[in-house]
């Protein structure tokens, strides 16, 4: 195999890995170095982090995990300074050498910081990633006062934000008007009108000279010799390209890392893509041509016939609450542009489309921008606008039909991830999807930037025609089969009564009459969850795992994890464990991290006399269900516990063992705070005080590392039972389908969780019905022992010898 | 060229339970078999195109798709093709139903 190497790890480079993963998925062994501690996220996205109305965890494009799945090796943390092109390798800031076959830079861009006294101090900042992003939160806890120095795009995202985080913004401006490279004046003068009454202040046609303080700032100076005084200082000035390392390796640099059309740069098999790079003497910014030049270079790297990148037009838009802007190609007048315009004061509305030679050649769109996508379209394509009206009437009720069925089908509807108005009817069609949130998951449209879902939406509009369901479409359905929602099916399972899969898809009307991996496990779920112990489980809607009570290897073969109730066994058990991992010759015997032992690599059909043998019951370690109860040693031998851990676990694990979940939980109990068993990362916790138990909730030591959040102190251990009971039932009653208790309490809220459980009605209540559900759990294991039917169906080995 | 094709039996039609995968080997080749709903039988090489795979004859079938047990694809049974936004696709083989007798040619 080849080796790729990749400096940076950012969203155009990380796009062109998986635009090469997609044309050639085994001919590169990848590795990536990041000089940010994270994997790839969605950088557009930080101004919404800034104001408040997302999460990091929520704007990651690339989990961890996709790197491991796609075998790339990633360095985060870790800069790459030198390019050794002699010896073809990189050197990275701890000494690490990888060697390449091709290297891309993908180095990205840095905020560019005006060289002035004082840039240097503690508060002055740059508005770039997510360091800066905290740094600013973290500084509008302990500081009131704010300056964005530009009033340029990213600065007035940022001086919005801000503002959301309760400080005083002042915005510093070297020119007359806003955004003067997007803007005209009139639409510049509505924007900081409407901004001015959000309570940014500005000052326009200010210079910046020094930055005054001690350590930390404490204002800066004008030109003119005025001066105000700041606690943090955001240059918000533009970006300038990282290209040092470039640089220093002897590769030809202009502003930006000098490419040419197949995005190479000036040394043999070595390219760049995205912020760092100068292509015909423009570095480009917005993620759009971004991707694209991602896309013309892997189709390079993989050696196909490979399309010359020619440079694109872009369109801009704002992204802060309350206005809605747009520009895009040339925004000025000269002798040979004429101008369409519609002005609007009293409702705040500002169009101008630019035009020379019956070709639109720029657009403004201020407070009503539901044109942007067809003007742009008309702009790119260069259509000749001759006797076409360029702003619809007033009263164009089906205007977004009538301009979607005018829509050519290799019209880019969404930017960021190229998908067409093409491929996304036919989507529509083959596949019956009937909302947003599936075309979404199905074409990848409106995943990035999320600007042209009401498009997206549109087109959904026109392809279904009267099938068109305008509030089904905009709710997330539990899966593509379905346009309902995870409410409605329960109180539609509920209202009718229904009581299998199978039917809850026939009355439902589910457009692929034998669902999907999805819905089938979901559904389920919650008619074991409603019916309790009416219920019949129907075990080919489970997933492989919990179907055949074992856990898949990626190799075919399953794993076999016996029940070890709170992780105390005995020397018989150990033996007996030992005797049959040797008889079925098992490849590996390890110690899980729920305190358990796994025997891995069995083959399906040795699964039932395994089980037979070792005579233990199932310890579910495959299950969306009680997965362990850890425990530490505790008042029964250890000098420092206060309680009896031990006892309390096993009793809990007796008690939940086999219960159907929405995800799998996991408890821990520990006998003292020092907490040996890490009950603060587990969905129930346990911590043993003097005279009682402490109870954490919703831990989670996974993917989304959480701590736990005390639920409840109790004294006895009758307590802990009936508050865990009552607990687990409200997650199993209001949880969706696969979400963990930790995601669960934040979507809730632990106050509303308190709040249900200080109910001593509520808590009886959903204690009898958590009894009433326990009683329909027979062991599996032994039920497939017992029985020849599921030997022949789950265990039997169907191999069929050719000819026999 | 001369192309050679070989009939394989490799069941019993009655005897496939639907919506199960059988795993059948000619040759080197491991193929999953699976009787559908509507009563059609296919098969397509039994191992998932996602680069780090999964058997699909543990897989969920719905129509003529069946899921990949490890990575989730969904992947048709009659052409052997990944459904999007995954891509790829893996290898069909045909399948004739005589009588009692199913067969896979090759």
């Amino acid at each position: 195999m080849k080796k790729l190497v990749m400096i940076g790890n950012g969203m155009a480079g990380v796009r062109t890995i998986e635009e090469i993963l997609k044309l050639s998925p085994n001919q590169f062994e990848i590795t990536i170095f990041g000089q940010e501690p994270h994997p790839n996220y969605n950088r557009i996205k930080l101004s919404n982090i800034l104001q408040g109305d997302t999460s990091f965890e929520e704007i990651i494009i690339n989990p961890l995990d996709w790197y491991k799945e796609n075998n790339i090796q990633l360095f985060t943390g870790e800069a790459v300074t030198k390019i050794d092109v002699e010896a073809k390798k990189v050197i990275s800031d701890r000494g690490r050498e990888v060697e390449y076959d091709d290297l891309i830079i993908a180095t990205g861009s840095n905020s560019f910081i005006l060289p002035i006294p004082g840039a240097d101090k503690i508060g002055v900042t740059g508005f770039r990633d997510i360091k800066d992003c905290e740094m600013m939160i973290n500084s509008a806890r302990n500081y009131k006062k704010a300056v964005v120095i530009g009033g340029g795009l990213l600065g007035l995202e940022a001086a919005r934000g801000l503002l959301n985080l309760g400080m005083k913004v002042d915005v510093v401006h070297l020119m007359p008007n806003l955004m003067e490279r997007q803007l005209d004046p009139i639409a510049s003068s509505l924007l900081k009108a409407e901004l001015e009454s959000q309570g940014m202040r500005f000052l326009m046609e200010k210079e910046t000279v020094e930055i005054i303080g001690d350590e930390r700032v404490a204002g800066l100076r004008f030109k003119d010799g005025s001066h105000i005084p700041a606690d943090l200082v955001v240059m918000a000035i533009g970006i300038k390209s990282n290209t040092m390392v470039a640089r220093e390796s002897g590769i030809y640099v202009n502003r930006g890392i000098v490419v040419n059309d197949f995005m190479e740069t000036s040394l043999p098999n070595v390219y760049a893509v995205g912020e760092c790079a100068e292509h015909r003497e423009i570095v480009y910014g917005l993620v759009a041509p971004l991707y694209e030049q991602g896309k013309i270079l892997a189709e390079r790297i993989c050696g196909k016939n490979s399309t010359l990148y020619e440079g694109s037009v872009t369109g801009t838009q704002l992204k802060v609450a309350g206005v809605d802007l747009y520009s895009a190609g040339e925004i000025y007048e000269d002798g040979t542009i004429k101008s369409i315009m519609v002005y609007n004061e009293y409702e705040g509305i500002y169009k101008r489309v630019l035009v020379r030679d019956n070709r639109i050649v720029g657009i403004v769109l201020y407070g009503d921008t539901k044109d942007s996508t067809r003007l742009f379209r008309m702009l790119s394509k260069k259509e000749d606008i001759t006797e076409i009206s360029i702003f619809e009437s007033q009263c164009s009720a089906e205007g977004g039909s009538g301009d979607i069925a005018s829509m050519p089908n290799d019209e880019l509807v969404c930017g960021c991830n190229g998908v067409t108005k093409g491929a996304i009817v036919e989507a529509i069609k083959t596949q019956g999807l009937t909302t947003l949130d599936q075309v979404s998951h199905c074409t990848n449209a409106g995943r990035s930037c999320g600007r042209c879902k009401p498009m997206v939406n549109d087109i959904l509009a026109y392809t279904l025609g009267d099938q068109f369901d305008a509030a089904a479409a905009q709710k997330t359905s539990i899966c593509g089969c379905t346009t309902i929602s995870r409410e409605d099916l329960v109180a539609e399972i509920r209202e009718k009564g229904l009581t299998s899969v199978k039917e809850v898809m026939n009355v439902l009307e589910w457009n692929n009459e034998e669902g999907c991996t999805k819905c089938r496990p979901a559904i389920n779920y919650y008619l074991g969850m409603i019916h309790m112990d009416e219920y019949k489980d129907d075990r080919d809607s489970r997933l492989v795992n919990e179907k055949i009570h074992a856990n898949i290897q990626k190799d075919g073969t399953y794993s076999v994890v016996p029940r070890m109730y709170g992780g105390v066994t005995t020397a018989a058990d150990l033996k007996k464990i030992a005797e049959v991992a040797e008889k079925y010759e098992v490849p590996l015997v390890k110690l899980t991290g729920g305190q358990r032992i796994g025997l891995f690599g069995v083959k399906k059909e040795d699964l039932p006399s395994m089980w037979e043998e070792l005579d233990m019951p199932s310890g579910y370690a495959y299950g969306k269900t009680l997965r362990t109860v850890k425990t530490c040693v505790g008042a029964q031998f250890c000098r420092y516990g206060t309680q009896d851990s031990m006892s309390l676990g096993i009793e809990l694990e007796k008690k939940f063992e086999r219960l159907d979940t929405p995800h799998k939980v996991k408890m821990g109990v520990s006998a003292c705070p020092r907490n040996c068993s890490e009950a603060g990362i587990k969905d129930i916790g346990f911590v043993g005080i003097d005279g009682g138990w402490e109870i954490y909730v919703a831990g989670n030591g996974g993917v989304d590392l959480r701590a736990g959040d005390l639920l409840a102190t109790v004294k006895t251990e009758a307590e802990v039972m009936e508050l865990t009971s009552a607990y687990l039932q409200y997650y199993r009653e209001t949880a969706n389908y696969l979400e963990r208790t930790s995601k669960w309490v934040e979507r809730v809220g632990l106050e509303h969780v308190k709040e249900v459980l200080a109910n001593e009605e509520t808590r009886k209540e959903l204690n009898a019905r958590m009894d009433q559900t326990l009683k329909r759990y027979i062991e599996p294991w032994n039920e497939a022992i017992q029985s020849e039917d599921i030997k022949d169906k789950y265990y039997a080995v169907h191999t069929v010898k050719a000819g026999e | 060229m001369i192309v050679t094709k070989t009939r394989t039996l490799v069941a019993n039609y009655s005897e496939l339970q639907v919506r199960s995968g059988y795993s059948v080997k000619i040759d080197d080749k491991e193929i999953a078999l699976f009787k559908v709903t509507n009563g059609k039988v296919y098969a397509i090489e039994n191992r998932s195109p996602h680069p780090k795979g999964g058997v699909l004859t543990e897989g969920l079938v719905s129509g003529e798709y069946v899921f990949c047990p490890v990575y989730d694809w969904k992947i048709s049974l009659s052409d052997g093709k990944v459904q999007a936004p995954d891509e790829g696709q893996v290898k069909a083989y045909q399948v004739e139903v005589e009588g009692n007798n199913v067969y896979i040619i090759i």
